[in-house]
């Protein structure tokens, strides 16, 4: 017996928008725990987003309607990214209308609308935020691109579930390309998810913050929509990494068991992922806006790299 | 074993002016060692004319007439050296510039330099000939730093790092040779011996030959000073003792460029084609030029000639890239002919800053006046290093000017604008220090005049008349380089 | 071990060498600059010994022991030494373009790989592959040279080039013969003599490992 496509696009997207706060809870949780902090537990995130939805919307006099339309545009923008990224299994049918490339760039629009509203109300700290967002994502996209490039090349595809399909039927190989690309991945997801060291997610200390100060201005719903589309966002990242990095054990076919295995597999990695990043963040600091296009261009470098050892070493 | 003999008492003469150097009669151990080497050299080279070329120490070394030639010549350079550095040094002593450390630094590094310079003409094995090269250049830098004033600490940091660099792509060269030479020897030691090498050179890949002989001129192109990677020889040459001075020009220059000679026949073995000689012809002028224009510009003495030395070794370098007998018998005598004169005007030079307490040209007056044999010397060392008969580079010039016409005829003009321009400005600088009255500053030293004067009438003989041993010797040379 | 798995363990630590090398370009720190050359060095030496016993060429092991303990070791602990007597540990390279100079290291790494061509497809050496690399760490040693204004950092990047050349040997022909590597070791070891003597010159003498400072020496006009 074997699921319907359409039935496992489902099941994933479910799988995303129920897990995603989650993740987030997770991730705090390890965070507190490795800081010797109560953590507030695995369900705050939750609750959150579901106090947030029950809040009235104050809305800022000059809000035009880019203010009022992004937070649907970003939520449902993530959604789309979602159904594409193969989690659990390739057998996705949306999966084949992106490839790696755009969706890249359905993560651009997300970051061109955030900073479109923070600009919107016309405050300082929006401005401010849509500015050093703009200059981050101005130079972590080209290394992202270059970082997936390099695994693209490995399976001579963009498309994601060949990525992913050609990555898990082959044997173990050591490919310094990977390893590359792998270490550019990891700093350019680290600043386009806005963790530390380029942004910190808890601080709305006005100096530092990006991200924050571009949605400073939201609250009620949208805040809501925002914030669960951030956490999916956060878990995508991890998603693709596993999808191009270390897709072993994931279906690739309907049947069920294989989905059930695929699913905890996934789960798994999600939560190993999640201390790794935890114990990137607890050990650096984080660094000066103007230190970023050095750490960005690092990544950069090291994707290129990868390339380069692609081509030469391999 | 005269070959053993030679190596031995320099390294064991560097070992012992180490702990004896600052002896009062240190120096005269320093002359001892290089006498008794160039003795051993000379029968060294009787025993090359009488049986021809020989393997010694089981392969491990090589003699044969063109690097015989060379391991005299730099003997002899360093006996009449160590014999003007007696009396430079103990000038230099006693105006307190050197103590009694770093005159056993001194000798010591002076004695094992000469042994690198030999182990690097002798050895039949280019990674060895690679590391001695190596080996000369670290014995010299610190000389060059020897009275450790900013300057001389720059020029020799600039020496150091500029020959690392450079000497590094040599020893890439040497891989890729390697690389070669394995593909058609076979694996271990016996690759890189240059006896084996020159026999199956024409069995070696030319494509991997092209790309060594890249790196390897880069690499000894650095020591020869060619531009536009000789930066480092002015500094080194203007800020060391004078005696190093003499001996970085007159054998370092010299030997580097054997090297490059060698590697040279071993890629036109392989390659069938002129690309070897191509890129000499183009570093060889390009140095010519760029060096004489310099020459021009020049405020110091030693600086002065040490672009003369860039501009000499342009020629030489030229000369082994045409290639074809003419030219390359021409490139010999040149390289003997200019070491000879180099190292007698840096003689002179040392000893006219001394006198003058500086070593800026505008300083030095009136040298013939004030002492006679170093004004001469200088003034004759100038005539012979600008070319003019009756001295021996102008025989070598000569020569190698006729195989231009011959050869290359569109290059002549250019080699004659050189040798004109570097005339020109050797002349305009040396003429007032020499003539004219003795300036109020000018004090009176104990000059060595012996080395000036064995140097130039050497010189002088070779210009009038080549001895037939010696024409038949560099004939037998330049047949070996084919 | 296999021998896709030696090839393969090869090729990491050439793209590790070659990572090193980047890494040597644009750090600044004085100590870190020194761990970078130091696991530069013992990378080199593990992959020698995993060339010689993937080949059998034993010789290759002495050559790997010589590496770990000269440029893992010695020359790294008598550079620590001299930087602590010198009071420059805490000293951070300024006037740097990072991105720069990876753009150019980059080039020079393409630059390398296509000087080397004929030799990959001449070469049956499973090594072949890593000339490239080897190549490219020479030349990324020499831009390090030529960037770097600090005395101490111009020294790492000649050692760095001199390790790029002990990997050429290993991988265009399993090493040089014996003599020639004891010999470069050998001019290795007084070289780094010869650069201790002078970084305490050129400290007293111009107060500063800043190699800009000796400027004096110019073309006179």
């Amino acid at each position: 017996m074997s699921l319907h496509p359409l039935a496992i696009e489902l099941l994933q997207l479910a799988l995303l928008l129920g897990l995603a706060p989650a993740f987030a809870g997770w991730v705090k949780i390890v965070k507190c725990r490795l800081q010797g902090r109560t953590s507030p537990g695995l369900l705050q995130p939750y609750r959150d987003i579901s106090r947030l939805f029950i809040k009235d919307v104050t809305l800022a006099e000059g809000a035009s309607w880019i203010f009022r339309f992004t937070p649907y545009l970003i939520f449902g923008v993530t959604v789309l990214a979602g159904a594409i990224i193969p989690l659990v299994s390739t057998e996705l049918p949306l999966a084949d209308t992106a490839d790696i490339i755009a969706l890249v760039m359905l993560f651009a629009i997300v970051r061109f609308f955030t900073a479109l509203a923070g600009m919107d109300i016309g405050t300082a700290f929006g401005g401010m935020g849509s500015s050093r967002e703009m200059m981050i994502s101005a130079l972590a996209e080209p290394a992202m691109l270059m970082a997936v490039f390099t695994v693209s090349l490995t399976s001579s595809s963009t498309s994601l579930t060949r990525m992913v399909e050609v990555m898990s039927r082959g044997d173990f190989t050591i490919r310094p390309s990977m390893a590359f690309a792998l270490i550019a991945f990891i700093l350019v997801a680290l600043a386009e998810t806005g963790r530390i060291p380029v942004d910190n997610p808890a601080t709305h200390l006005e100096l530092t913050m990006i991200h924050e100060a571009m949605i400073l201005e939201y609250s009620g719903r949208y805040l809501a929509l925002i914030e669960w589309a951030g956490m999916m966002k956060l878990m995508l990242f991890f998603s693709l990494g596993i999808a191009a990095f270390t897709p072993w054990g994931i279906a690739t076919s309907g049947e069920p068991l294989a989905l059930l295995a695929g699913a905890a597999l996934f789960i798994l990695k999600l939560l190993l992922g999640g201390v790794i990043m935890v114990l990137i963040e607890t050990s650096m600091a984080k660094m000066r806006i103007f230190r970023v296009p050095e750490y960005l261009g690092s990544a950069f470098l090291l994707a290129t790299l990868g390339m380069i050892a692609f081509f030469i070493l391999e | 074993m005269t070959l053993m003999l030679l190596l031995w008492i320099t390294l064991l003469a560097a070992v012992a002016l180490a702990f004896i150097g600052d002896w009062k009669y240190a120096p005269e151990v320093n002359i001892a060692s290089s006498g008794l080497t160039f003795v051993a050299s000379l029968s060294l080279a009787l025993q090359v004319y009488r049986t021809g070329a020989f393997l010694a120490g089981g392969n491990f070394f090589f003699v044969d007439p063109f690097n015989v030639y060379l391991v005299v010549l730099t003997t002899f350079v360093s006996m009449t050296t160590a014999i003007f550095s007696r009396r430079y040094m103990r000038v230099e002593r006693s105006h307190g510039r050197v103590g009694p450390i770093r005159m056993r630094f001194y000798h010591a590094m002076f004695q094992l330099f000469i042994f690198a310079m030999l182990m690097a003409l002798l050895t039949n094995n280019l990674g060895v000939l690679w590391i001695s090269m190596e080996l000369a250049t670290l014995a010299t830098v610190l000389l060059v730093s020897l009275y450790r004033t900013p300057t001389a600490i720059e020029a020799a940091w600039k020496y150091f790092i500029l020959c690392g660099v450079g000497i590094a792509q040599a020893l890439f060269g040497t891989v890729l040779l390697y690389f070669a030479a394995e593909r058609v020897i076979g694996e271990g030691g016996n690759a890189l011996l240059w006896t084996n090498l020159s026999q199956v050179s024409s069995q070696l890949e030319p494509t991997v030959l092209r790309l060594a002989f890249v790196f390897l001129m880069v690499g000894y192109g650095t020591k020869v000073g060619l531009v536009p990677v000789h930066n480092w020889l002015p500094d080194a040459h203007s800020e060391g003792p004078t005696p190093i001075s003499a001996v970085l020009s007159g054998l370092l220059l010299n030997v580097a460029l054997y090297a490059l000679v060698r590697c040279k026949s071993l890629v036109d073995g392989s390659t069938g084609t002129h690309l070897a000689g191509n890129m000499m012809i183009c570093f060889g002028l390009l140095s010519l030029l760029v060096a004489s224009f310099s020459l021009l510009r020049q405020k110091d003495i030693k600086r002065l000639f040490a672009y003369s030395s860039i501009e000499h070794m342009g020629i030489a370098t030229f000369a082994f890239g045409l290639g074809g007998p003419i030219a390359a018998f021409g490139g010999m005598l040149h390289m003997l002919v200019h070491s000879l004169t180099k190292s007698a005007v840096f003689y002179s030079v040392g000893h006219a800053s001394q006198m003058h307490g500086t070593q800026e040209m505008s300083k030095i007056r009136g040298l013939i006046r004030g002492n006679p044999p170093v004004g001469w010397g200088l003034l004759l060392g100038v005539m012979a290093l600008a070319g003019m008969p009756p001295f021996g580079l102008f025989a070598s010039e000569f020569l190698i000017l006729t195989a231009t016409i011959k050869q290359m005829p569109l290059l002549t003009p250019l080699l004659l604008i050189g040798l004109a321009v570097a005339f020109a400005g050797l002349f305009r600088r040396v003429q007032p220090m020499v003539a004219g009255m003795v300036p109020p500053w000018q004090k009176p030293i104990k000059a060595a005049n012996i080395p000036v004067t064995l140097h130039m009438a050497l010189v002088l003989l070779l210009g009038i008349y080549l001895p037939g041993f010696l024409s038949n010797w560099f004939q037998l040379a330049v047949g070996l380089l084919k | 071990m296999s021998h896709a798995l030696v090839v393969q363990l090869n090729l990491l630590l050439a793209a590790l060498i070659l990572l090193t090398s980047f890494a040597l370009l644009v750090q600044r720190r004085m100590f870190a600059i020194l761990h970078i050359f130091a696991w530069q060095g013992f990378f080199l030496g593990v992959s020698t010994a995993i060339i010689g016993f993937a080949t059998g060429v034993h010789h290759l092991y002495l050559s790997s022991l010589l590496t770990l303990v000269m440029k893992v070791i010695l020359l790294p602990y008598i550079l620590y030494k001299l930087i602590l007597k010198l009071k420059i540990h805490r000293e951070i390279e300024s006037m740097m373009n990072v991105p720069t100079t990876m753009m150019i290291g980059i080039a020079l790494v393409i630059f390398s790989y296509h000087l080397t061509e004929p030799i990959r497809q001449l070469s049956a050496l499973m090594t072949r592959t890593t000339l490239a690399v080897a190549l490219a760490t020479v030349m990324l040693g020499l831009l390090m040279m030529v960037t770097r204004r600090h005395a101490v950092s111009q020294i790492i990047g000649f050692l760095a080039m001199e390790n790029g050349l002990f990997f050429a040997a290993t991988s265009a022909t399993y090493g040089m013969p014996m003599v020639v590597e004891l010999g470069v070791a050998l001019d290795l070891l007084i070289a780094a003599f010869i650069f201790g003597i002078f970084f305490f010159h050129i400290n007293t003498t111009f107060d500063s490992l800043d190699v800009d400072q000796m400027a004096k020496l110019k073309e006179t006009d």
